[in-house]
């Protein structure tokens, strides 16, 4: 009888014995495939100035530019003055664009609306757009974060 | 000496078993009958779709500077490239909706019942891969909707609480909508979902062919029923040409669009609007505002529809009527209603 349940010990713990070693190995060749699956994390670009092209945009007009990875929106308000956002609408990440005859930015995917200094005026998206200074150098438009 | 050559194959493959099997396999013949070729249609054009995809991955190629010239290449240059390519589109569409319906006339003929529960979730599996599909391909061609589509869907993922921003960067294949997210798209369309999916198809089909086939209960025992083989199969064959002919007529007669090509630095167009499919998402995500009371508005809309699904996926766990196979009236009108909300919502998102 006591025998018998030696036995039985030991078998219980090679199973577990190998059990764990196989669940191990096992383990071992996963992780490398799940990691890999893991894009790795590149810097985000840390630009902070660029230029938005040619200071020739007319009043009450617009254009996206390139800043770092990102899309940004310049606006010429209808008195003249440049403004600059990032263009990714804060509710669902489309690209937004200027309304000349609303005078306001506008995301044609959920019908966002903000005005010229980036607030939220309507439609779904919860915080407003990020908002980069702009002045003119020369006939080149500079616009800085921040 | 076809009869022959036959015989050999049998005798050789033991094909005996088959045969008897098939004798003896039958099909409920009720009012409901119909609804039963549904799940048949759906595995049919699922294959339409391996076999046109197989020909597209003959000139497509995965990458931003050549997806979209390689798909126009498709549709201008190449023989029967705009038929194959149209096939492709309508049939991945045919294939959700035929999909939608066989899971509703499952769901309101209650055959999702004990001892069908695991048939239901693999089916359910099977539908949310079949919007993988759709999701995954709709990028491939790199045109401006598939872009803005995938900056939007795979944004909404990054709204998941506690792992979205790890499955949007995962999904993404980093921070934004770039080359390397249609890369990953593009083997999930042609590799992962496929192999996927083969895997469950297997196990839902094992599932129907273990229980049988459900039929309502009817008083005095079961009903009529018609023999699988000629009778049954005969009658699915008749609505997979039909299928093959509607696919045909709508590929044939409206071209599927390729659009222009997308430009990460333009801005999203006026009127742009997902397939018809995620309708109903989109227009309500239009209408809940920013801030609902101190929550996230977009954040609480997809965590509703994510409860919805997850609700309506383990329906034969809460249909507490499963047991004893009575009618539940609530149950019932809790489907009206969602084939209600998804029908106006989707309409309203179309139209304004």
């Amino acid at each position: 009888m006591a025998e018998q349940e030696t036995t039985d010990g030991r078998r219980r713990l090679i199973r577990a014995l190998l059990g764990s070693g196989f669940a191990a190995s096992i383990a071992s060749f996963l992780y490398p495939a799940v990691r890999f699956m893991v894009p790795p994390q590149v810097a985000e670009s840390t630009v902070n100035q660029v230029s938005a092209g040619k200071a020739d945009l007319k009043p009450n007009s617009a254009r996206i530019f390139r800043f770092g990875a990102k899309p940004a929106l310049l606006v010429r308000t209808a008195t003249g003055e440049f403004r600059a956002f990032s263009a990714v609408c804060s509710h669902l990440n489309c690209t937004v664009q200027y309304d000349d005859e609303k005078r306001q930015i506008w995301c044609a995917c959920h019908n966002g609306q903000f005005d010229l200094n980036g607030k939220v005026t309507g439609g779904p998206p919860p915080s407003p757009l990020e908002q980069y200074t702009a002045h003119v150098q020369g006939d080149e438009v500079v616009v800085i974060r921040g | 000496m076809f009869r022959r050559a036959l015989d050999w194959v049998g005798n050789r493959a033991g094909l005996e078993g088959a045969q008897d099997f098939l004798k003896h396999k039958t099909v409920p013949v009720h009012s409901g009958t119909i609804w039963y070729y549904l799940g048949g249609v759906t595995l049919f054009l699922f294959v339409i779709q391996v076999l046109t995809g197989m020909l597209l991955l003959l000139y497509y190629r995965p990458t931003p500077t050549e997806a979209f010239e390689s798909v126009q290449f498709i549709v201008t240059q190449v023989e029967f490239g705009w038929l194959i390519r149209s096939v492709h589109s309508w049939a991945a569409n045919l294939m959700v909706l035929t999909a939608l319906l066989h899971m509703f006339s499952v769901f309101f003929l209650k055959a999702y019942r004990k001892p069908r529960e695991l048939t239901w979730l693999s089916g359910m599996a099977l539908l949310l891969l079949t919007f993988a599909f759709g999701f995954s391909g709709y990028l491939l061609p790199w045109n401006t909707l598939a872009y803005f589509a995938t900056k939007v869907g795979t944004d909404m993922a990054g709204a998941v609480p506690v792992v979205g921003r790890f499955l949007r960067h995962f999904l993404r294949g980093g921070e934004e909508v770039t080359g390397a997210t249609l890369t990953r798209f593009f083997g999930f369309h042609v590799a992962v979902l496929p192999g996927l999916t083969t895997l469950l198809l297997l196990l839902h089909l094992a599932l129907v062919q273990k229980w049988g086939i459900s039929s309502p209960k009817r008083p005095g025992g079961s009903g009529p029923a018609m023999p699988f083989y000629p009778n049954f199969v005969l009658r699915e064959l008749i609505g997979w040409y039909g299928a093959l002919g509607v696919l045909g007529m709508l590929a044939a007669l409206f071209p599927w669009e390729l659009g222009t090509k997308a430009d990460p630095f333009a801005s999203a167009p006026a009127g742009i609007r997902p397939e018809w499919y995620f309708l109903a998402v989109f227009f309500t995500l239009k209408l809940i505002p920013g801030k609902v009371l101190i929550f996230n508005g977009e954040a609480l809309g997809i965590l509703v529809f994510g409860l919805a699904a997850v609700g309506w996926m383990l329906v034969p766990f809460w249909d507490n009527r499963s047991e004893d196979e009575k009618r539940h009236l609530a149950l019932t009108g809790g489907g009206v209603f969602v084939i209600a909300y998804l029908a106006v919502f989707s309409a309203l998102g179309y139209w304004r």
